[in-house]
């Protein structure tokens, strides 16, 4: 037997010993553990805002850590900054590039990032001197898309690419700090712990990943979706990772029990999942579908409590403001709603 | 079914899985015994057999998934879009009618999914067929393309052409009630993979993001030693029990519902609803008195605490009373160069050692010897994470001993007992307004209602001055 088969083969013994250990934590079902909880009823949510202006599909939304400043991607190649509540645009930044496939606001308020089919991660500053808003950092190193950006801090930024790559980035001097390299498929979407020691990673190999960001290692790898990963979120209290895939449904992963715990899925739906979000208290989960709907889901009891539908076109983003107040959809059909 | 393997791979990995469920939608309603009942539909004087009406359709989704009305007519109107079932009815219309319109199932030769991607060749011989079967048979739209397909692919015209003739002269041989029924499966399949002009494209697919094959991990020995490396590590950790984790989830759940305004609503009111930011104002960073939903959130963890500017100066001032407000700071100080910028990282590791951990420093923290001499080594190579092991031994000591001992502390209670509780405000301006779900339903005090009069006066003006480029609902 050659090396590279008898490797293979150790590989394969330990990660079924992996799945025995899993298997040996089981002790409950879903059902039982959530017996108790009280039945959420019928979550019926109304659009209070349309932000309109984009001419295009709009790829990706994020809001701002303030209760009413979101940014919006587009691909008509602007990056609008809105101020939902009064439905003003801040800012519309027009970009060097209209292949734009994400985008992100910072923590403090200072900084917008986005990308795309360029490969880069563009970072603008909205607080210049003179009031305009320019480029303040090209990041280039991927060699593929550019799917998911988030910010640690001003100082410091995570990517998500095509090129099966997460990095870490320091935005002072545009270099990359950390590469995460595991994953076989194109990394779609990231998302950074609460407390901002860690993050996930959701990808076209089907899995699910957690990387330490001090020591660059994956910590956790978590599979059993059956088709690509597009959305990833955590659980409001950190211990848990949610994603969302082409395959239809949504998964809880443990990180402490270290497995999948609940799935959200029902035979009538049949789209992908492109993007998702938890409320404030975790109990609803909020996730947008390639059928221009968007579900909501009781996250403890697995069921579906409510439907959005209101968009034209495929849901592709959706966040809950921090404060938990509302929810913002972005569509294809170039709109934004809010909701609640 | 056959997949086409040389289309593009991004196309095929998210539009198969969903084709896939679709198709397993329709064979259930195929099935002889569980699936619908299937009927002669007159379309003018042919009688078309093995048809449907869109009300049949939705009756058996909602049947068989226990799904309301309004759902089923949106699973059901995604099988017609995708061409699963055709309306025989005003065909050019991929809409289910929830009334008799009668409706078809398409031949699997036509499914989508079967003849991907669908070529130019195909498109062109039918183009042909229409024209020479009628003269003016052709859309605008269809004209176009035609003349376009015809110089793209004028090497092949003459095959075209023979095709259509071909196939036209073979449906002349079929019954009437037949021809029909191809006619209209075929003209369903272009609909969809040629959609016309304004008419939404649900094969879009959107960016074309290309297959990076060159960057996928190659599957060789090292990658296995690192794969066993991963696994011998993950085999190691401590795995906690699924009840415990669900559990904490309900238990994190309860915590919070009632400060999750999706859930619950939100005192005064939603400013979302009633366009009154007042929420907001009440509950900005720094306000003379928090709200009592806020000063409970630090009761829940301390973490919760240590986020809100507000009580992070609340504990402050604790601990000054307790003489130990150099943990907190020194905390603040670390998590300064944890985030802050690089640059400033030598500069700022030097001002924590001279402040808080050089012998007979000013606000000395007191840090076990084995840490202490880890940090003290690290210092001389100062980097982004240089203080987390001291910062986390801080962080522990102030939850284990000051956090606890704070939330007992009469300056908690206090605070807590001052705190607001907002009245409710309702929206006057529309009186069929629904009400706040959940909301208490104590009216407003009559002075109070006064003030918020105007606030609510001032917060509707403005929205409606500023609203030039939205709406609100």
């Amino acid at each position: 037997m050659g090396e590279m088969e008898q490797l293979r083969k150790e590989a394969d013994s330990l990660k079924d010993q992996i799945t025995a250990a899993r298997k040996a934590v089981q002790d409950t079902t879903l059902q039982e553990a959530a017996a108790g909880v009280t039945v959420v009823g019928r979550v019926q949510m109304k659009t209070r805002k349309t932000l309109r202006g984009h001419l295009a599909k709009i790829y990706a939304m994020h809001w701002g850590t303030d209760s009413t400043l979101c940014v919006s991607a587009s691909q008509d190649g602007k990056l609008i900054v809105w101020d939902s509540i009064t439905t003003n645009k801040v800012n519309a930044i027009p970009l060097k590039s209209s292949w734009v496939m994400t985008c992100a606001y910072a923590p403090s308020g200072n900084l917008v990032a986005c990308g795309g089919l360029d490969n880069m991660c563009s970072i603008y500053n909205l607080k210049g001197k003179d009031g305009n808003v320019k480029v303040m950092r090209e990041l280039a190193a991927h060699t593929g898309y550019l799917s998911c950006c988030r910010f640690l801090s001003d100082s410091e930024i995570i990517t998500s690419s095509g090129d099966c790559t997460c990095v870490l980035w320091d935005i002072e001097t545009g270099t990359q700090k950390t590469v995460f390299a595991g994953h076989q498929g194109d990394c779609m979407s990231l998302a950074v712990s609460p407390d901002f020691k860690f993050f996930i990673s959701g990808a076209c190999d089907f899995t699910a990943k957690l990387w330490d960001i001090r020591e660059g290692q994956c910590r956790q790898t978590f599979g059993g979706h059956e088709s690509d990963i597009n959305a990833i979120g955590f659980f409001p209290n950190g211990n848990a990772v949610i994603t969302g895939s082409d395959d239809a449904t949504c998964k809880l992963y443990d990180l402490r029990a270290d497995q999948e715990l609940i799935t959200y899925q029902d035979s009538s739906i049949m789209c992908g999942v492109t993007s998702l979000a938890p409320s404030l208290s975790g109990r609803l989960l909020l996730a947008g579908y390639d059928d221009f709907n968007v579900n909501i889901w009781d996250a403890l009891k697995a069921e579906r409590v409510g439907v959005l539908a209101g968009h034209d076109n495929r849901v592709s983003c959706i966040g809950v403001s921090s404060d938990g107040m509302a929810c913002c959809t972005g569509s294809w059909d170039s709109f934004l709603k809010i909701w609640n | 079914m056959t997949i086409n393997t040389l289309a593009k791979g991004g196309w095929n990995r998210e539009q198969m899985a969903c084709f896939r469920k679709m198709e397993r939608v329709i064979v259930a309603m195929q099935d002889p015994d569980m699936g619908m009942k299937m009927r002669n539909q007159r379309l003018l004087i042919t009688v078309i057999p093995h048809a449907m009406t869109g009300r049949d359709i939705i009756d058996w989704l909602m049947q068989k998934y226990n799904i309301c009305e309004e759902e089923a007519l949106h699973v059901g109107g995604m099988l017609v879009k995708y061409g699963y079932i055709y309306p025989l009815k005003e065909p050019r219309s991929l809409v289910l009618r929830p009334d008799e319109s009668p409706y078809r199932f398409q031949t699997p030769y036509f499914w989508t999914s079967t003849r991907w991607p669908a070529s130019e060749l195909d498109y062109a011989i039918y183009l042909a067929k229409k024209n020479i079967r009628k003269q003016g048979e052709l859309m605008e739209y269809e004209k176009e393309r035609y003349s376009v397909l015809h110089k793209r692919i004028n090497h092949t015209w003459d095959f075209v052409v023979m095709q259509a003739r071909e196939q036209l002269r073979a449906s002349k041989q079929r019954r009437k009630a037949d021809r029909i029924v191809l006619e209209c499966q075929e003209q369903a399949y272009w609909l969809i993979n040629r959609p016309p002009p304004g008419s939404p494209n649900v094969l879009d697919m959107g960016l074309d993001k290309p297959n990076n094959f060159s960057s996928r991990v190659t599957l060789n020995s090292d990658y296995y030693k690192t794969e066993i490396e991963n696994c011998k590590r993950a085999l190691g950790r401590n795995r906690v029990k699924s009840s415990i984790c669900l559990e904490g989830f309900v238990k994190y759940s309860e915590q919070y519902l009632n400060h999750d305004p999706i859930m619950q609503g939100c005192l005064p009111s939603n400013p979302w609803i009633s366009d009154d930011t007042a929420h907001w104002t009440m509950n900005a960073d720094m306000v003379p008195i928090p709200t009592r939903l806020r000063v409970e959130r630090w009761s829940f963890s301390f973490v919760e605490l240590l986020n809100d500017p507000m009580g992070r100066r609340e504990f402050m001032t604790y601990l000054e009373k307790e003489f130990s407000a150099e943990n907190l700071c020194f905390w603040q100080a670390c998590e300064d160069v944890r985030h802050g910028e690089n640059s400033r990282i030598v500069e700022k590791v030097e001002e924590i050692y001279k402040n808080f951990l050089a012998p007979g420093a000013a606000r000395w923290v007191n840090i076990d010897s084995k840490t202490m001499d880890k940090t003290l080594e690290g210092i001389r190579h100062p980097h982004r994470f240089v203080m987390d092991d001291a910062q986390m031994h801080i962080y522990f000591l102030m939850k284990k001993d000051s956090y606890p001992r704070y939330l007992k502390s009469d300056l908690y209670k206090n605070m807590l007992a001052k705190a607001i509780v907002p009245q409710e405000t309702k929206k006057s301006v529309f009186p069929f307004m629904r009400r706040q779900r959940h909301a208490s339903p104590s009216p407003a005090q009559a002075a109070r209602h006064g003030i918020e009069e105007d606030g609510q006066a001032k917060g509707g003006s403005q929205a409606a001055a500023n609203s030039g480029g939205g709406s609100h609902t």
